[in-house]
């Protein structure tokens, strides 16, 4: 019999505490092949938010540390800057990177740290029950708010206005070509770094949290590519 | 006791260690830049700062120098983002420090606890000015609770230096990284807006350093084997107590092994006033003056702030003398003296706050009006 599918090494072999149809599994599954193919595990280290990826060490196999609720991209330029020849990736949520973190994200942009952001917005709190977040879209069902406040927060059209960014793409998890497309848009990200491009890169990746979206996994698939992309177009912004 | 440099090893430590342009000499500096030259001699790799006065030197320096020693310099966007760059340089086994007077500090608590919990180490230097709020620029100790209970949140404990000349708070630096290494805690140096801002003679050489542990929990890329994780979650059941435990057992070897402090004419005094950093330098010249006078009177100096010297001050308090406190506040060390008397003798307090600062001869009509009975 021939394997035509194996779990990536820096993928751990263990079952994971999201909930049913979540992204972050894919999400991780997509970094930890991302770091196999480019033989990077030796010399890259993670960031863990504060949300539901806040256990990511448990299922990604690098060294990795877990920081305060937005503060990723502050502890990442410690790290780079002190580290130049390590890859140093942060792994943040949108309650993390968009409301909390809006000014630590910004600022590594600002002063364009290489370091390669992987941004996961699910327009929602998922581990504190679901509450909206800068993301929220106006009229979604949220877990734990009535309506959104405010107007959702374009986080990747931000940033591209920085010098300091070079790579910024927005992507899904909607559907298996989106998947591939993700991955494509997160290998270029830490290729990016590999080669030393001066400048920060940024993969939004419109992930589904159906737990808190009140729907069903498929369903939850279908709001992304039919809701969520009016609001945040998938492609290549910037790079 | 006192922290005083050793200078018959200075040749040899020229000649072991690399040290910066501005050793061996005995030249004259501001406390600010004298505490970033002596960072810099001691090893620190990276400094992280937000501008705010009284210590902008610092980070004048440092954005000079370090990039002059090929190392980290960074300004970042906030107090909240330079401890969080310490965060992250000292968890890849980096030296790395940041500066800040008392608001940019308060914002740093977050990101303290955390280094606490993560047991990361990382000198944290405050030069504090006047509170509460945004107070304003004048030299003060109004954050020795901020300082010494833990401004952040949790069950931690950070290592305190009080420093009170120029040269001690150069001598500090190192003994603050090192002190860090060896116990992987967070190291807060407590100076003040006339330390960080007056000028003295000091010499700056590199001094022996300790045995330090290796730092094989750094993140350093997990090459040839596993995966090392920095981390201050821990929820499985139990799982978060024993760490508690793990925690308290460090600081008990802390408060066991590394309290500094320094006295003067105890032995037969009616009266003993305890000061730290800049006001001990007032209570000095207040002490000898009383003195001359035929007053019998010392003075104990805290260096460490924590660990605190209870034991030195309990064994003064064994006879019966009047404790007398001079702070820079409107009294929050005091609370550290009443716990070591214990009782057993009466403690007073005199201080001045808001940038207010007592004359000697303040400080020396306090100590005759104990005399009066």
């Amino acid at each position: 019999m021939k394997t035509v599918f194996k779990r990536t090494p820096t993928l751990k072999d263990c079952p994971t505490h999201y909930c049913p149809g979540c992204g972050h599994g894919i999400a991780h599954r997509l970094i930890a092949e991302v770091i196999d193919e480019l033989d990077i595990r030796g010399r890259t280290i993670g960031i863990a938010p504060v949300g539901c990826a806040v256990l990511e060490y448990d299922y990604i196999d690098v060294d990795m540390i877990e920081v305060a609720h937005g503060r990723a991209p502050a502890v990442a330029t410690g790290m780079k800057r002190t580290n130049p020849d390590k890859i140093i990736f942060s792994y943040q949520g949108d309650g993390d990177l968009a409301s909390i973190g809006a000014g630590e994200i910004l600022h590594a942009g600002h002063r364009g740290e290489q370091i390669t952001v992987i941004f996961i917005n699910n327009a929602v709190y998922g581990m504190t029950g679901g509450q909206m977040a800068p993301t929220t879209m106006i009229n979604q069902v949220t877990g734990r708010s009535a309506a959104a406040q405010g107007y959702p927060l374009q986080v990747s059209e931000l940033l591209v206005t920085l010098p300091g960014t070079i790579y910024v793409e927005r992507c899904a998890l909607s559907s298996s070509t989106a998947v591939r497309n993700a991955k494509k848009a997160i290998k270029h990200a830490f290729e990016l770094q590999l080669d030393g491009a001066e400048g920060m890169s940024l993969v939004e990746v419109l992930s589904p949290c159906p737990t808190y979206w009140r729907m069903s996994p498929a369903d939850a698939m279908e709001w992304i590519e039919k809701e969520m992309t009016k609001v945040f177009p998938l492609g290549r912004l910037k790079g | 006791m006192s922290l005083v440099v050793n200078s018959t090893n200075k040749k040899n430590m020229a000649a072991k260690n690399q040290v910066s342009k501005k050793a061996e000499k005995r030249i004259l500096m501001c406390g600010n830049e004298a505490l970033a030259e002596a960072a810099i001699i001691a090893g620190c790799d990276a400094y992280f700062g937000y501008p705010i006065t009284p210590q902008n030197e610092v980070t004048a320096y440092m954005s000079r120098r370090m990039p002059e020693e090929g190392r980290v310099f960074v300004q970042s966007e906030s107090e909240l983002a330079a401890i969080n760059m310490v965060f992250g340089a000292s968890a890849t086994g980096k030296r790395a420090m940041t500066s800040s007077s008392s608001p940019g500090v308060s914002l740093m608590q977050e990101g303290i606890s955390y280094l606490a919990g993560a047991e990361l180490p990382s000198v944290i230097v405050n030069v504090m000015r006047g509170g509460p709020g945004l107070g304003n620029i004048a030299p003060s100790q109004g954050d020795y609770f901020q300082a010494t209970r833990g401004g952040g949140h949790g069950d931690y404990r950070t290592i305190v230096l009080g420093p009170s000349s120029v040269q001690e708070l150069v001598d500090c630096m190192q003994l603050a990284f090192d002190l860090a290494d060896e116990y992987q805690i967070p190291v807060i140096v407590l100076a003040d807006g006339i330390l960080g801002q007056m000028m003295e003679p000091v010499i700056l050489n590199k001094k022996p350093s300790r045995k330090l542990p290796p730092k094989d929990w750094a993140l350093t890329g997990a090459q040839g084997r596993q995966q090392n994780i920095v981390r201050s979650l821990w929820l499985k059941e139990g799982s978060l107590e024993q760490h508690n435990y793990k925690l308290r057992d460090r600081y008990e070897q802390i408060q066991k092994n590394e309290v500094l402090s320094e006295q003067y004419e105890v032995e037969d005094a009616d009266i003993v006033v305890v000061a730290y950093g800049i006001a001990a330098r007032i209570v000095r010249g207040a002490v000898t003056k009383a003195r001359e006078e035929g007053i019998k009177v010392g003075w104990i100096r805290p260096i460490t702030l924590w660990p605190f010297p209870t034991e030195q001050i309990s064994k003064a308090a064994d006879e019966f003398r009047i404790f007398l406190t001079i702070e820079l506040s409107m009294g929050q060390m005091i609370d550290d003296v009443k716990l070591a008397v214990s009782g057993k003798s009466p403690v007073v307090f005199y201080g001045r706050a808001g940038g207010g600062v007592p004359a000697v001869d303040e400080v020396l009509d306090k100590i005759r009006q104990l005399t009066i009975k």
